[in-house]
């Protein structure tokens, strides 16, 4: 057991997974560094050097440079996921993905389906999503409710170090189409991580952390901001549950009402566009399943319908936070303010 | 001056404390505190215990406050033998503040624990405690590791305190052999010739009081004396759903009852101590470990060794604890044990009668020691 940062996590899980199964194969844009150039290979592991060191270890073989043509390469690795490898495929920024959907979503995602159970797919797809960066709206959104939309795909959305090493070796092992969402502003977030490999079943939510008075549900990078704000209302004598539901596909949906039925309140905190994110799915479960147990209505926090700016101060407004998250808890606890916070 | 003042301090209740929220006092001020008084109920995220006092006085002042969190090392309150006036107390207690905060500023690091090369095996030990007594090593039950020994290791003084983790267990690696309970025995040995340790005192849980007993019985040279918790090995029952629930739980609600019973109060089970079992149930080779272990030791529900016939034959010192609620392993085992083997019985603690009654373990395990 060491401390680890979320990029080390991911590299050491893809490190291990391919030492302990050959048909393990890496696939992306630069992730091996300077493929038919000139110059020094695996200059830099990737555009933020999580695959660094991999191509050393396992060869040009099992770690290939693709040309940026993702169209081409993820029909690629679904077809190699299809006959016998198990490809990890990486999308630079999800943001690119509109232009492979069709691998995706009608190949990858259907095979077992339509070849009547008789076909897996083990194919994951390892992708960078979220603001914060300063990268402007086409390299900073969070697609993964498109992702979560598609039966046949697996959404698995890490919020620590720790928890993107076991799920990613989990994703490798799965025999469905995963895709895994990256945090860019995770990278450097640090904890203990064991060196040993292991794995974090898929469809369980982690409980962050356990109060008596609201339920928050996070996802990824959320996490970190509702644990801010739980701290912050500690402090006024409310005690937060954080549920991180982990995978949006399969999600954990029986964690979320036990808790609601304890709590009888919630907020969910999404970094997606508003329209048809998880915290509308969750928040239309949660009315459906367990509308008896509200105490007060259900609140949602997450970024403004627009496209996420790249002036540094809009992007800052734009990110879900732990004062927006805190304010969304005083509201359905009924705190003053309740009419104008409830708009 | 003619008393004596003694801090009482926020202890440190295993690796990864290091503060500690004070819930409630539990002895007024002036009241008189013998060894043993339970002054202050200390929660942290892992677990809640009382603090109990190791000296004799008068409590004088409570310098900390109910609902306080404290780093470990912060003054709780004051306990005085004898005479000593107001004004002295106060400014001992303005010199202890002052000097635990320069202290905190250029604290050693807290002992880490370490991998040592076992008989070819890699095995986790945190060892603490100096001194020329022989020393003791510590050695968990079925499932566990050895930050079961939170309580019980710091207690220990006077010589080096060995907590190891078993072959498929917390650091260590999990590959089990066979997983009998020779296999398990010949790892201890192992790790006593790597350390360095000709003879100790061992201190065994459950299944690790098992793996002591038959080391005390099979190899008496090695064994100074041996305190055996809530042992396997005395008798054929055991608790088969507990076994195959705790291998079983994937998920923290299915798991969490299990763990319950191994306590007395299921309070004591908290979110954080169900995470670290999850976290060492998720590593790749434990599901195996504990199978294979299980399949060895208690096949179908029953336990497949049974040492009590050769209890008589002990040519080591042994003692036997055991709390009466225990819901794992009958305390119906401690009954009937030949004579010279002294019995403690705790009513009403469950499994783990080191964490629920540990500063009374503790002293039992001292005393031992000190008397073998």
């Amino acid at each position: 057991m060491s401390r680890k940062s979320f990029r080390q996590a991911i590299n050491e899980a893809l490190a291990q997974e391919m030492r302990r199964d050959p048909r393990v194969i890496l696939m992306g844009e630069d992730i091996s560094g300077g493929s038919g150039a000139p110059g020094e290979q695996d200059a830099w592991g990737g555009p933020l050097g999580v695959t660094k060191g991999l191509h050393k270890e396992f060869g040009p073989g099992r770690v290939l440079d693709t040309p940026i043509t993702e169209s081409a390469f993820i029909g690629a690795a679904a077809g190699a996921a299809a006959s016998g490898l198990r490809p990890v495929a990486e999308l630079m920024f999800v943001d690119f993905m509109g232009v492979c959907f069709d691998q995706i979503f009608n190949q990858a995602a259907k095979f077992r389906y339509m070849f009547g159970g008789k076909a897996v797919t083990p194919l994951t797809i390892r992708t960078m999503y979220g603001a914060g960066f300063r990268a402007a709206a086409q390299h900073s959104q969070c697609l993964y409710p498109l992702f979560t939309h598609i039966p046949g795909l697996k959404c698995v959305i890490p919020s620590s170090p720790y928890e993107a090493k076991g799920l990613l070796i989990q994703a490798i092992r799965d025999d469905d189409p995963v895709i895994f969402f990256e945090h860019k502003v995770l990278y450097d977030m640090e904890e203990e991580v064991p060196d040993e490999p292991y794995t974090i079943p898929f469809g369980e939510a982690n409980l962050v952390r356990e109060g008596g008075d609201v339920t928050i549900v996070a996802i990824g990078r959320m996490v970190q901001m509702a644990k801010a704000a739980a701290d912050m209302l500690a402090k006024e004598g409310i005690d937060c549950t954080i549920i991180d539901p982990r995978t949006t596909s399969p999600l954990d949906l029986d964690t979320i009402l036990e808790s609601v039925e304890e709590t009888g309140r919630l907020v969910v905190v999404d970094e997606a566009s508003p329209r048809c994110n998880m915290a509308t799915d969750i928040s239309a479960q949660v009315a459906d399943h367990a509308f008896a147990s509200l105490k007060a209505p259900i609140k949602m926090v997450s970024p403004p319908h627009t496209p996420v700016p790249f002036a540094a101060a809009l992007e800052d407004l734009y990110v879900p936070n732990a004062d927006k998250v805190a304010a969304a808890v005083r509201t359905v606890m009924g705190a003053p303010g309740r009419r104008e916070a409830a708009e | 001056m003619t008393g004596t003042i003694h801090p009482i301090t926020m202890p440190k209740w295993g690796l990864a404390m290091t503060e500690g929220l004070l819930a409630a006092w539990t002895a007024a001020e002036g009241a008189r505190i013998e060894p043993g008084t339970e002054i202050v109920d200390i929660e942290t995220s892992k677990i809640t215990n009382a603090l109990e006092s190791q000296v004799a006085g008068t409590l004088r002042r409570r310098v900390a406050e109910e609902g306080q969190t404290l780093p470990v090392g912060a003054l709780l309150g004051v306990v005085v033998e004898g005479e000593v006036a107001e004004a002295e107390l106060d400014r001992f207690i303005a010199a202890f503040q002052a000097e635990a905060a320069a202290a905190a500023e250029s604290a050693a690091p807290p002992p880490e624990p370490k991998i040592v090369q076992a008989d070819g095996r890699a095995i986790r030990a945190l060892v603490t405690g100096e001194g020329d007594g022989v020393p003791v090593v510590l050695i968990h039950g079925f499932g566990g590791d050895l930050n079961n020994w939170l309580f019980t290791q710091p207690s220990l003084t006077g010589r080096s305190v060995n907590s190891i983790d078993l072959p498929g267990h917390g650091g260590s690696g999990k590959d089990v052999g066979t997983g009998d309970l020779a296999a398990l025995s010949s790892v201890v040995l192992a790790y006593m010739d790597a350390a360095g340790i000709a003879r100790a005192h061992l201190v065994g849980h459950s299944l690790g009081g098992t793996v002591a007993l038959s080391l005390a019985l099979d190899a008496p040279d090695r064994v100074a004396s041996a305190t055996l918790i809530a042992p396997a090995g005395l008798g054929a029952e055991i608790n088969g759903g507990y076994i195959d629930g705790f291998i079983g739980a994937q998920k923290r609600k299915d798991l969490k009852p299990h763990l319950e019973a191994l306590f007395a109060d299921p309070e004591l089970v908290t979110r954080d101590l169900v995470e670290d079992v999850l976290k060492y149930k998720r590593l790749d080779g434990v599901d195996a470990a504990l199978k294979a272990i299980a399949g060895q030791v208690f096949p179908g529900g029953r336990q497949a060794v049974s040492l009590r016939d050769r209890l008589g034959t002990a040519k080591v010192p042994l003692q036997v604890i055991w709390g009466t609620a225990d819901a794992i392993l009958p305390v119906a085992h401690a009954d009937g044990l030949p004579a010279g083997i002294v019995v403690h019985r705790f009513d009403g603690k469950g499994h783990m009668v080191h964490m629920e009654a540990a500063a009374e373990v503790n002293r039992l395990i001292g005393d031992f020691i000190q008397g073998a």
